[in-house]
């Protein structure tokens, strides 16, 4: 076997900047992802270091990158979390659904994007990031907070409706007709269902195929079979995400606990790789021009984000300090928006322009402002 | 006491309660075994203050030592329902013959029909003890039965 000294030396590198700015923006609480986007881009064209041979790993990394981002989102699901948050917070929901997704299609119609980067822009404003604001409540120590459930619920109602977004704007970037995207919308809804069912029915027995005591025998059995199935969805053009996705939503209970524990190391590297590759694949030169336009729709979708945690805080009765919490809380926008970029961008080229900067700011900008919403 | 149960989607439970202060106390259990305690004050009482973090092993060890007296408490009351049933403490004293030997060999059961239903040891409690389960100087056995029987285990444990 030929070891490319190149390669290693290109990825040591890649990872080790990753690590430093990584701390650096733990120490203050921040999120890493920013600053991973803007590794990708200074390694990209046109930025100030080449990394030649180390790419084609960075783009393999990423697909995987994605693949792992969409499998541990599928295992997070919990019926009872579910069924809570949409007791209680529907109308949050519904609120945050119009506010934050409208202003992405109004952007993208503006940019006279086509149909398909009008819906991708809608998701890329709608989504919040759960990894970031999940891990800035615990962070800034708000778990206990009277406003936490309701913010939490609205993230879980979002995840929920990505299951039935994803697969829709996986096929139709494919080039997929209307109606294949809603077969694979139902395909992914009847699998959430079926899953549900099967793990309210029987319980344990479900994951028994998948589930071995020894976390090494677990880890290969749950990427090989997500690897597969992901690779059978793209080439039904559903796209790999959608397919790993739904492998995650199938395995519930003690099972998906354990392979989330097993998988997490996995994720945030590769998930680290994907980032940075989303960078890459801007050019800076594109990037200016649309700075603008950038900055405003963040602006504008940081307001309607606090607005939409205010309502939902309000609605468990939380008073106006712990309403602006809530809202503040919300504005990350992180992965999810990156993984719709990176399956919106390769028909819609434009669309990494505009909303790579996009999520650059609101990543940065979201844990910043709500540490300072006392 | 009414413990309200709270679920955090994604991250665990919390559960508040208000203790006889007035004080509201909340503990978040999150769903990798860690814990955290906070209070909240009259004057904010949607903000958590944070007072400590337990890993899975801290907070099994604060939830032995809170629980240790409670187990003896419990039997008591049992007893009480129970005409002529009784709990009571029988520590293992170091110069006991039964030091280091499974709790099988006093055949407590057999010679006093009184049951130990517990062994606390330091700050551990070992609920219904097997046979086979090694006293130690200083173990307190929670033994159930007639007042006689209990004095009886009494007796074996120092003499044998």
């Amino acid at each position: 076997m030929a070891i490319s000294a190149a390669v290693l030396l290109e990825l040591g590198l890649i990872l080790t900047v990753l690590t430093i700015v990584g701390s650096i923006a733990r120490r203050f609480a921040l999120s890493p992802i920013p600053l991973y986007l803007l590794a990708g881009l200074a390694l990209g064209d046109g930025g100030v270091a080449q990394v030649p041979a180390a790419r084609e790993f960075v783009s393999t990394g990423a697909s995987i990158g994605v693949v792992l981002l969409l499998l541990t989102l599928g295992l997070e699901f919990s019926i009872t979390e579910f069924a809570t948050s949409m007791r209680r917070h529907l109308p949050s929901a519904f609120v945050d659904l119009v506010l934050n997704a409208a202003p992405g299609a109004i952007a993208g119609w503006l940019l006279g994007l086509s149909p398909i980067g009008i819906l991708a822009m809608a998701g890329i404003t709608f989504i919040s990031s759960s990894g970031i604001v999940a891990r800035l409540l615990n962070d800034l120590r708000r778990l206990g907070n009277r406003e936490s459930p309701a913010v939490l619920s609205v993230l879980v109602l979002e995840d929920f409706a990505m299951a039935a977004y994803l697969p829709m704007l996986a096929v139709l970037v494919a080039g997929g007709a209307w109606w294949e995207a809603l077969l694979w919308m139902g395909v992914a809804v009847i699998t959430l269902v079926a899953a549900f069912g099967a793990s309210y029915r029987w319980g344990h027995h479900v994951g028994r195929l998948i589930s071995h005591p020894d976390d090494e025998q677990l880890l290969l059995r749950i990427l090989g079979l997500t690897l597969i199935v992901a690779a059978l969805a793209e080439q039904l053009h559903a796209s790999a995400a959608v397919g790993a996705f739904l492998v995650g939503l199938t395995l519930t209970g003690p099972t998906a606990d354990r392979a989330r524990n097993v998988l997490i190391p996995l994720r945030d590297l590769f998930g680290a790789v994907f980032f940075v590759a989303i960078g890459l694949t801007v050019v800076p030169a594109d990037l200016i021009p649309m700075l603008p336009a950038a900055i405003a729709l963040a602006v504008v979708t940081a307001l309607t984000k606090v607005f939409t945690g205010a309502y939902a805080a309000r609605r468990d009765r939380v008073a106006r300090p712990g309403q602006l919490r809530a809202g503040t809380a919300l504005i990350a926008r992180g992965e999810f928006s990156l993984v719709i970029i990176g399956l919106a961008g390769t028909t819609v080229e434009s669309i990494g322009a505009i909303a790579t900067p996009y999520v650059f700011v609101l990543a940065s900008l979201g844990p910043l402002l709500t540490r300072f919403a006392k | 006491m009414e413990v309200k149960e709270i679920l955090l989607p994604g991250v665990g439970l919390r559960y508040e309660f208000e203790n006889r202060d007035g004080g509201r106390i909340g503990v978040i259990a999150r769903r990798g075994g860690d814990f955290e305690v906070v209070v909240y004050t009259a004057a904010d009482p949607d903000q958590a203050r944070p007072v400590f973090r337990l890993t899975e092993d801290e907070a099994e060890a604060l939830a032995q030592i809170l629980g240790a007296p409670r187990i003896v408490e419990g039997f008591a009351d049992l007893s009480r329902e129970v005409p002529g049933l009784d709990a009571g403490r029988v520590e293992i004293r170091p110069g006991s013959s039964f030091v280091n030997r499974p709790l099988g060999d006093t055949k407590a059961r057999t010679r006093t029909g009184a049951s130990i239903v517990a062994i606390v040891r330091d700050e551990e409690v070992l609920a219904s003890p097997g046979p086979a389960e090694i006293l130690h100087a200083h173990d307190i056995l929670v033994v159930i039965g007639t007042e006689k029987g209990i004095s009886g285990v009494q007796r074996i444990v120092d003499q044998g």
